[in-house]
């Protein structure tokens, strides 16, 4: 940063009310620093953004309201009961009778239907599975093989029943649940909202905001001035700094205050990974605005860019779902770098270096979209 | 110190088709407010914007106080200010926040509040821009090119749509900056804001300049400083085209015309004299039995000049 006086100070405008008459120093014709451009423009976008409450909301508010929401819709829901329907027939009370018990908190709820009423309901899906005890003392289930719920359904209410019937266990099994902070779903999901929140800001915040600049003929009036073209890509990348530093850090002390979220690697090392993850997704916004006209179409751009990552990087639900010959392809996008990172950072306690694989991987998609974008870029 | 604005032979071609500028060499002199008057799409935006070096010409050359724009760009920057015609600055900053950022890009930037003060905006200084009125955001954008203390004041149709009150404000301030010594390179498809505030002027159309001289001048060359406007009632008009043409020779042997034009209904004459010539006018239109329907004397305009020059209006749509 330049030492010298410097007119005019960002921190500091000067006073105004009234005083028409213009100070003695103010006149007294003073030499900008090497930096105030820069300063400048990085001031006047905060000030802009402070300014658009709708971006507000949109980079802090949205990210905390999804957590706040998917986080008490996956915190204390109670386990999901197996619905049963049993067909109506002879035998069909005592079979209700053994599987639900006398137990209220039993994890079969049961009902008797007619053979049609019961199966038109199954196929609705109002019920996992249909059980119609046979004459013979044998039973027949229907279920469906492609439902998750249907087949453990099936699975479990033939265990109920064995065990009902007298069904002596041979092994011994003892079973604890894993509902402690650190391995909940909302643990694996504000990583993913941090990480999937630098990735929205990058892209609307570089992407949209320069395409407006240029639409609005901001940029070529710029350009007109002496000011030097580094500065301003400069404050833009510095801004995403500033905020990532506010995003990354909401997210994490509000999981940490309303879901006891435990942090267990370094906060250094987060906000290290924050700023690789901030640039690397601003160079990607800025690589796909350097060219367009119109912030329509630079809106369009942005969700293709974005919707690959939305649905494979790992935000709200594990990639690992996906088909093995996916995983690479997977593994290989920023976010997915960014969430695997941020996890293992945040949930395991891992180390940076630890990490490294996935820095380079950002490093790289950060890297090489700036050096294209800067070629590419189209200020008029 | 180099002449303040020379380019020789400019052209430029857009996607190999669109000739946009077609040969244009200009000399702008230190303290002058040079004018380049034409219609929409003369070529006159993207001119100014080669001799800004935000465009690069196709061919011909540049030079900026004698140097060119490869030279020392951010130099070049550092003497010149620009509006151009159309920016929409940040409407979510104030007037003093949007003045003392592009001061920031200056070495060595006037003062906010001096500059606020010279386009008097002092008042709305803590406005935010997006609500300010048509004529103040104008100001503003000149602000914006003043505020780096410019040598050369390059403006971009300043004036097009404003108030004629907001107008006249944009001309004391273009005319102050000369005052102090200041070179001014405007454009304008207004003929009386070149006429009044501009020391020379070139009328451009079609890419190239068709005139060039002082309001004065380029209104001399038309002949008569005065135009005599006339319409004769309808059995004149309703006569074959080729007696119309007829009559316009007849009307050229008049005392004191210099030239004569026909304009849709109406005739024109430029004269020298109007007191000679209007009683001549009345006779020969009683000798030929035709009925005077309207007729008028006005000052000779630039509007005349292009006229002459290309046979259409400046502001034609």
């Amino acid at each position: 940063m330049a030492t010298e006086t410097t007119t005019p100070q960002p921190s500091a405008p000067q006073p105004s009310n009234g005083d028409t008459v213009p100070a003695p120093s103010e006149r007294k014709p003073q030499r900008s620093g090497r930096w105030s451009g820069y300063r400048y423009l990085l001031w006047v976008r905060l000030l802009e953004l402070k300014r658009e409450p709708e971006i507000v909301f949109w980079v802090f508010g949205f990210p905390l309201l999804l957590s706040l929401g998917l986080g008490i819709a996956f915190r204390e829901k109670p386990a999901d009961k197996t619905s049963v329907v049993v067909i109506a027939g002879a035998s069909a009370e005592k079979t209700l009778a053994q599987l639900s018990g006398n137990d209220k908190r039993s994890a079969i709820h049961a009902v008797v239907m007619e053979r049609d009423a019961a199966l038109k309901a199954f196929h609705y899906g109002k019920f996992d599975v249909v059980v119609e005890p046979k004459a013979d003392g044998s039973y027949e289930f229907y279920y469906d093989p492609a439902r998750p719920e249907s087949v453990y359904a099936r699975l479990f209410v033939v265990d109920t029943l064995e065990a009902a019937v007298g069904r002596i266990d041979k092994l011994q099994v003892v079973s604890s649940a894993s509902s402690e902070p650190g391995s909940r779903y909302i643990d694996f999901l504000i990583p993913g909202l941090i990480g999937m929140s630098l990735m929205n800001s990058g892209m609307w915040g570089v992407g949209f905001s320069l395409v407006d600049m240029r639409q609005r003929k901001l940029l070529k009036r710029f350009l007109a001035t002496p000011m030097r073209r580094s500065d301003f890509l400069l404050a833009v990348m510095s801004s995403r700094l500033v905020l990532m530093v506010i995003e990354v850090g909401l997210l994490l002390v509000f999981g940490m205050l309303v879901f006891h979220m435990p942090v267990a690697g370094a906060f250094v090392s987060l906000a290290v990974l924050g700023s690789i993850g901030a640039i690397a997704f601003g160079g990607v916004g800025l690589l796909t605005a350097c060219r367009a006209q119109k912030v329509e179409s630079v809106s369009g751009l942005i969700n293709v860019v974005m919707m690959p990552m939305w649905i494979f990087s790992g935000v709200f639900f594990s990639y690992e779902h996906f088909p093995a010959k996916a995983l690479p392809f997977i593994k290989a996008l920023p976010l997915t770098a960014l969430n695997d990172a941020l996890r293992a950072i945040i949930l395991e306690g891992a180390s940076l270096s630890s990490q490294s694989v996935r820095l380079l991987i950002l490093a790289l998609w950060g890297g090489v979209s700036f050096a294209l974008a800067l070629r590419w870029f189209r200020w008029t | 110190m180099g002449v303040p604005i020379e380019c020789t032979n400019l052209r430029k071609t857009y996607d190999g088709k669109v000739e946009a500028v077609r040969g244009l060499s200009l000399r702008i002199e230190t303290g002058e407010c040079f004018g380049l008057l034409g219609p929409n799409g003369a070529g006159k935006t993207t001119t100014i914007e080669i001799l800004e070096g935000l465009l690069a010409p196709t061919s011909g050359s540049v030079r900026i106080f004698g140097h060119a724009w490869n030279d020392n760009p951010r130099q070049l920057r550092e003497w010149i200010g620009i509006s151009l015609q159309e920016t929409r600055l940040s409407e979510k900053l104030s007037v003093r926040e949007t003045i003392n950022l592009f001061a920031s890009f200056y070495d060595q930037p006037r003062s906010a509040g001096e500059v606020l003060d010279d386009l008097q905006l002092t008042e709305k200084a803590e406005s935010w821009v997006g609500k300010l009125s048509g004529g103040q955001k104008q100001r503003l954008a000149v602000a914006t090119a003043l505020v780096g203390n410019p040598r050369i004041l390059f403006l971009d149709e300043p004036t097009t749509g404003l108030d004629p009150q907001s107008r006249r404000q944009l001309w004391e301030i273009i005319r102050r900056f000369q005052k102090k010594g200041g070179t001014v390179l405007l454009t304008t498809h207004y003929m009386d804001e070149a006429e009044r505030l501009c020391d020379r002027l070139a009328i451009v159309d079609h890419g190239e300049i068709i005139a060039e001289g002082t309001p004065a001048d380029l209104i001399d060359r038309l002949g008569g400083h005065h135009v005599v406007e006339f319409q004769v009632a309808d059995n004149a008009s309703a006569s074959a085209n080729g007696e119309r043409t007829g009559e316009k020779s007849a009307w050229s042997t008049l005392p004191g015309v210099e030239s004569v034009r026909n304009e849709d209904h109406a005739i024109c004459l430029n004269v020298r004299e109007p007191h000679l010539t209007i009683p001549a006018l009345l006779e020969a239109v009683n000798r030929q039995g035709h009925q005077l329907e309207h007729l008028s004397t006005r000052q000779a305009s630039l509007e005349d000049v292009f006229v002459q020059l290309t046979g259409r209006h400046l502001r034609e749509d």
